[in-house]
């Protein structure tokens, strides 16, 4: 068997930049076609796909089971429209699939499923078991004396949910050094705003009493979150938690901030003022005007 | 004239009252170690239940491949799901009304549903313990007689369940588990329950073995309630010819055996110590009345919830007994007849 090599990491932001955008627009096609889905979300969190899977992770597309890859889980699985069209772009699977979003027989379930598509690590949706589920896989790779690490991508809202406490207190107590979890903090649920619903603050007091090590971040900054995964890499003692707060719906102004988007895709309309002003960020990026 | 099947390999003292009598979890903790001897991917998880559930044998044995959770549930079904999907084989042990009651939800959608149409070797291959099901466990209560799990179990889709009748058979029930790709449940009870089986006695997910042949009427049974149900057939041997048939797997049913069974019989009990909607007794009457329409009995709870009581005290005030499948194949009998 010839070796398996992880793709090349792209060092340059502008490009990573200019990534995020391309995966902003893809987007808000998939979900004007789907006609369902969550926007705000998705949006929020494109900068912080395009660093994982342009910079952090260690993957390959073309061999999505490679036995020594980083593992990536998504719990909150509602902000799939923002995996998948990571994903497309990363070259799991072509970026004309992205259409079928949603619709009867396709790979990209409404909210994501393993078996249906290579390279999802696990069926999510439910909100509070992801955290748990990458805790035991941290804990198998040790276990298995690998280099991979796994990465948890959580919202916030879930952080109501019991279940992500028991699995913060299993990763803390077995020191899974080789987890990171990046929290969606974009302060928004379906009902309304985090801290009306069942304020979450302190959160980050909240990890460290749970021994883990916690780092906030600016969740629209490229640069911010890879440098705060490289420091993950380097505490051997502790989870590490990077709270990435981010404009939710970011890139669309009458998206941006407004929980009514949480939970609804853009109309056809809608779609099209939304990509005109992506376009418009576009050249902006291409200027280094942004 | 019906008889004991001499290939079921039964012990020779079953219509003994010095019978031997062991907790069916003390099966489920030899299983463990035979099955983690076997395969170095074998792990198990508690849910601080270690000694009760014979996981302990287990942690004796393999410490580093056993995992403690504390009172979680929900976290030692999610867990087990993520070191299943990098190979291992987890074994989720507490009582069943903790696990699969409290973590249902977990099990339907990180084990489940997320093994569900896996290509061979990528199953999510997570095992599930329920002990103390039943009222069997007697003087706790309700709380924690989990009298739905079966039910629970089924209707996942993908979910192997099986409900053995003593250790012996929930020793290779459980090694069946670890060796079967996929999720499965395992149920069993708190009370030392008679030892009607041999290594010898056959075992296999998806069968029903016939123990005592009989022409008049089948009764099927699983758990403790095949002794019962064994012990009915013995005391009714004069009056009328019962078939007795072990089905430990619940799911899959095993159909073409029912089929044989009823179209010689023309009617059947079912009993087990469960709920009769959703469980054995659910599932078998669903089976016939969409392919061999018979008169049928269920022995099992109707529709309420346990309490406080002996073992036995609570079999008799719940209609378990060999006394109550004796009053329910006589029924069944007169509804052929009429």
């Amino acid at each position: 068997m010839k070796s398996i090599k992880p793709i090349a990491k792209i060092a340059d932001i502008k490009k990573l930049k200019l990534i995020a955008n391309q995966i902003r627009q893809d987007i808000i096609t998939s979900l004007v076609s789907a006609g369902s889905g969550h926007s705000a979300g998705p949006l929020g969190m494109a900068d912080v796909f395009t660093a994982l899977y342009f910079r952090v992770l260690n993957h390959n597309p073309h061999y999505p089971f490679w036995s020594e890859r980083d593992i990536f889980v998504l719990s909150n699985g509602h902000i799939c429209p923002g995996l998948y069209a990571t994903m497309a772009n990363a070259g799991y699977f072509p970026r004309s699939e992205l259409k079928t979003l949603r619709h009867f027989g396709t790979r990209l379930q409404g909210h994501p499923h393993r078996t249906a598509l290579p390279g999802l690590e696990t069926t999510s949706g439910p909100l509070g078991s992801g955290l748990s589920q990458a805790s035991g896989m941290a804990y198998a790779l040790i276990m298995d004396k690998k280099k991979s690490r796994v990465y948890c991508m959580m919202s916030d809202g879930e952080q109501e949910a019991g279940n992500t406490w028991e699995g913060a207190m299993f990763a803390g107590r077995n020191k899974l050094h080789n987890l990171t979890a990046i929290m969606d903090r974009n302060n928004i649920q379906i009902d309304g705003h985090t801290e009306d619903i069942m304020p979450l603050e302190p959160i980050a007091d909240k990890y460290r009493a749970f021994n883990w090590h916690v780092i906030d971040v600016d969740g629209n900054n490229i640069h911010a979150i890879i440098d705060a995964c490289d420091e993950a890499k380097t505490i051997f003692e502790k989870p590490t938690l990077i709270i990435a707060h981010n404009i939710p719906g970011k890139g669309v102004s009458f998206m941006e901030n407004e929980y009514e988007w949480h939970g609804k895709p853009p109309t056809a309309e809608q779609g099209k003022i939304a990509l005109a002003e992506l376009k418009v960020w576009r050249e902006n990026i291409i200027r280094n005007r942004d | 004239m019906g008889l004991i099947i001499s290939k079921a390999y039964l012990v020779s003292n079953l219509l003994s009252k010095d019978i031997k009598r062991i907790d069916t979890r003390n099966g489920y903790g030899r299983g463990l170690v035979k099955a983690g001897e076997k395969n170095k991917n074998v792990v198990v998880l508690c849910a601080d239940l270690t000694e009760s559930t014979r996981s302990l044998w287990f942690k004796e044995k393999f410490p580093d491949r056993f995992i403690q959770l504390g009172v979680a549930e929900q976290n030692l079904a999610t867990v087990a799901s993520g070191l299943a999907a990098m190979g291992k084989i987890p074994f989720i042990s507490s009582y069943a009304v903790f696990s699969p009651g409290r973590n249902n939800e977990q099990i339907r959608t990180t084990i489940s549903y997320n093994s569900w149409d896996s290509k061979p070797g990528k199953e999510i291959n997570v095992k599930i313990g329920g002990a103390h099901a039943g009222i069997s466990v007697g003087p706790d209560g309700a709380t924690h007689q989990a009298l739905e799990d079966v039910g629970l179990m089924r209707l996942q889709p993908g979910m192997v369940v099986l409900v053995p009748c003593d250790d012996i058979e929930a020793e290779k029930a459980t090694i069946a588990a670890a060796e079967h790709p996929g999720p499965v449940y395992i149920r069993f009870g708190r009370a030392a329950y008679p030892q009607i089986t041999t290594p010898k006695t056959p075992f296999k997910i998806g069968r029903i073995e016939e123990f005592r042949s009989g022409s008049d009427c089948t009764i099927i049974a699983n758990g403790p309630l095949v002794y019962e149900a064994l012990m009915a057939a013995e005391k009714l041997k004069k009056e009328i010819d019962c078939q007795v048939l072990n089905c430990c797997s619940v799911k899959p049913l095993d159909g073409q055996a029912l089929l044989q069974a009823v179209s010689k019989t023309g009617c059947v009990v079912t009993a087990e110590e469960h709920q009769i909607q959703g469980g054995l007794g659910g599932a078998v009457a669903e089976f016939l009345s969409e392919n061999y329409p018979v008169p049928i009995k269920r022995i099992g709870v109707r529709d309420r919830f346990g309490e406080s009581g002996t073992h036995e005290e609570l079999f008799k005030a719940f209609g378990l007994t060999t006394e109550d499948i004796i009053k329910a194949v006589r029924s069944v009998v007169r509804m052929k007849r009429r």
